[in-house]
């Protein structure tokens, strides 16, 4: 297949035209989308792209219609993705909800920006990081990955729309206004070094008469998508394992909700992701997302070099949250520090997974400007 | 037209696991289903090859009740998920089955755009003039006047007319009847299910639990004398003035025509890309 980008070698280009051409890789042949700062450089690269390799490129009416539009793409086969950010981002909730309910595999980045509201357009932000993990009404479970790189923002991408097939589940990319605008040197592999995930098709007319049970035992049914002659009804009612809206029995949403719950629960060690720096022997821990990563990384050094035994822990995954894990920390650190760009969201995880082992500090910063490493040296020293 | 039985018709496309339906004695909304499904027989269409969307409300739970694929939506939003199902795979025939708050109100700008686009659909959508599944508040069809749990003195805005919103908007085929003109509603179907493009047949349906209750007509009966009433058909309001046709509702053929559906659109629009590309000659 003929690609309109270069593959196999390394290009230098913006966040959002990485999450592009990660996302054609990956297999996305349906992008639908409405213009936002700083998202619409994705859409505008998917414009170029996808007519070429005889996918679709639409642009909606709005936000609600765009992921309105990815969702029945992928029940008639696609894999599909949208973008946006903060505004766009609260217009889909209500149809990210219908995503979880209807175990959809979708991708939605959204490139944040200073909010609430129309906010500050052009400037990154870290504000949506609740409302990524509970934005939608309902007891819900989805995934959400946070790249600090433009190289990042093309592997998340990639990892994105497997994990969506995966575990049959809505899957949001959290950027940011830096991230998409910013240009770096990126590997586009070729697509033969790439693993991509396809998601569970039914065998036979048994396992497609339950799109909303567990024929597998993993938690995750096979997708029956459309026109394969199975009829499938899908609702976004709550729904036995055949589909079949079931709303005033209170065992039927139980073991759909748990069951949604569980799929991505039992699977946390697939789906977490992590790094860490400088943690083995570190006495302080900072701990960070997306963009912020960057400057946490140059800080751990600058406080080594000051004798300061400091380690960062970066969250590739924000959700589902390793709780476990930084407990472990708390109990191994005396003090961990959170630097992130909104009033305290990251910190709110944080310090509920410390368990009260150890002192959490926020090192919040908004307005539009990263962290400078210094900024968290400093509250660091103190 | 040969009328099967309609028990024919109930066991060849009604998921009998789903029954009994939700509809109250005397709703419109089986009438529509069942024209619709003669229609498709009629036809000979593939089941395996339609899928019927929907977005929220009592008209929107037809496509729990058929045997096809059907997705039952967030509420207004069919037409959207209809867009992306229709691009990715166009061998799929798509029926979007909607009440008139869904469509219009909540829906409204999703309604516009498809009909814009030419998004290959085929809309069926009941007009109860109320919002029946949340028991009868107004719709923004509601003629002046008429009641509802949120206009409890009368409705004082102007209502919109749908099939003229959708001939404007450049549908290529747009009809309108009450339940109660069978054969019209069938043949209406039958035409729209045929073209490429946006297709929407409107039915004046009775709500007499919602609606009728609130406005002193209870019974089925006593809303089809209602709609025989206030309903005009097209060649009669040709001749009639503006005064004379002020509350009364038109009904017929509004337009039939042969635009470019969507799906061609967008195959042209690969060639055209691939060719400014020199990917293709
Ligand atoms: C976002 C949202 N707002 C409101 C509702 C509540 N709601 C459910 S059905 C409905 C109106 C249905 O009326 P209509 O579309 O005319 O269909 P009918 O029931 O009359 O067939 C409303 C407002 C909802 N489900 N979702
Ligand atoms: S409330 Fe009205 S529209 Fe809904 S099922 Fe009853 S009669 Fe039909």
């Amino acid at each position: 297949m003929r690609y309109p980008f270069p593959v196999g070698k390394a290009d230098f280009i913006q966040g959002d035209e990485a999450i592009a051409r990660a996302a054609i890789l990956a297999g996305c042949r349906f992008y639908a989308g409405y213009p936002i700062t700083p998202a619409s450089e994705i859409f505008e690269a998917m414009a170029l792209y996808m007519p070429l390799v005889d996918g679709v490129s639409i642009q909606m009416e709005d936000e609600i219609a765009s992921i309105a539009a990815i969702i029945g793409a992928s029940w008639a086969g696609a894999k599909a993705m949208t973008a946006t950010s903060g505004p766009g981002f609260s217009l889909m909730q209500e149809n990210l909800g219908y995503a979880v309910m209807t175990e959809t595999p979708i991708v939605v980045v959204n490139m944040m920006r200073g909010g609430p509201s129309t906010g500050q357009p052009t400037f990154p932000a870290q504000g949506d990081i609740m409302q990524a993990i509970w934005g939608t009404h309902g007891d819900h479970m989805l995934i959400v990955l946070s790249p600090s790189t433009v190289q990042e923002a093309f592997d998340f991408t990639i990892r994105a729309f497997n994990l969506a097939e995966k575990y049959r589940t809505p899957v949001v990319l959290l950027g940011d206004a830096e991230l998409a605008h910013m240009r770096e040197r990126v590997y586009i592999p070729n697509p033969d070094e790439i693993e991509i995930v396809n998601r569970k098709l039914p065998q036979n007319e048994e396992e497609a008469k339950f799109p909303f049970g567990d024929p597998h035992g993993d938690g995750v049914p096979p997708m029956p998508i459309f026109g394969k002659g199975y009829r499938t009804y899908v609702t976004g009612l709550t729904h036995d394992e055949h589909g079949r809206p079931r709303t005033v029995e209170p065992e039927v949403q139980q073991r759909l909700i748990g069951r949604i719950y569980k799929k991505i629960l039992d699977n946390k060690d697939d789906i977490i992701s992590y790094e860490k720096f400088e943690l083995d022997d570190a006495e302080v821990a900072i701990v960070s997302t997306g963009i912020v990563s960057r400057s946490a990384i140059r800080a751990v050094k600058l406080l080594r070099e000051k004798g300061v035994k400091a380690g960062l822990l970066k969250l590739n995954t924000i959700w589902p949250f390793d709780f476990d894990m930084i407990e472990e920390l708390a109990e191994q650190v005396k003090k961990i520090f959170v630097p992130e760009m909104n009033m305290g969201q990251l910190y709110h995880l944080v310090k509920e997974g410390t368990n009260g082992k150890a002192e959490v500090e926020l090192i919040s910063k908004i307005g539009g400007e990263v962290h400078t490493p210094m900024e968290i040296v400093e509250r660091v020293v103190g | 037209m040969y009328l099967k039985s309609a028990y024919e018709i109930r066991e060849k496309y009604l998921r009998k696991d789903m029954l009994p339906t939700i509809f109250c004695p005397g709703c419109g909304i089986g009438s529509v289903l069942q024209f619709t499904l003669r229609a498709i027989d009629d036809l000979g269409l593939n089941q395996d090859e339609i899928v019927w969307v929907s977005g929220i409300g009592c008209s929107s739970r037809v496509p729990g009740f058929v045997n096809f694929d059907g997705l039952h939506t967030t509420h207004g939003r069919a037409l959207a998920f209809a867009t992306g199902i229709k691009l990715t795979n166009p061998n799929l025939k798509i029926i979007a089955f909607m009440g008139d708050g869904d469509a219009a109100a909540i829906g409204g700008n999703h309604l516009i755009h498809a009909i814009r686009r030419n998004l290959d659909v085929t809309v069926i959508l009941i007009n109860n003039f109320t919002y029946g599944m949340t028991g009868g508040q107004v719709a923004p069809t509601a003629l002046k006047g008429l009641k509802g749990t949120t206009a409890p003195y009368g409705q004082f805005e102007n209502p919109f007319d749908i099939a003229q919103l959708a001939v404007s908007a450049g549908a290529n085929y747009v009809a309108r009847w009450t339940v109660f003109n069978y054969l019209q509603g069938i043949n209406s179907i039958k035409k729209a299910l045929q073209k490429e493009g946006f297709t929407l047949v409107e039915f004046l349906s009775p709500c007499p639990i919602s609606f009728g209750r609130r406005n002193r007509m209870k019974t089925a009966p006593e809303l089809i004398r209602w709609y025989q009433k206030i309903t005009v058909p097209l060649a009669k309001a040709k001749k009639m003035s503006p005064e004379e046709l002020e509350g009364k509702i038109v009904i017929g053929e509004f337009v039939d025509r042969d635009r470019p559906g969507l799906v061609r659109e967008y195959r042209e629009y690969i060639k055209r890309a691939k060719k400014m590309m020199g990917w293709e000659e």
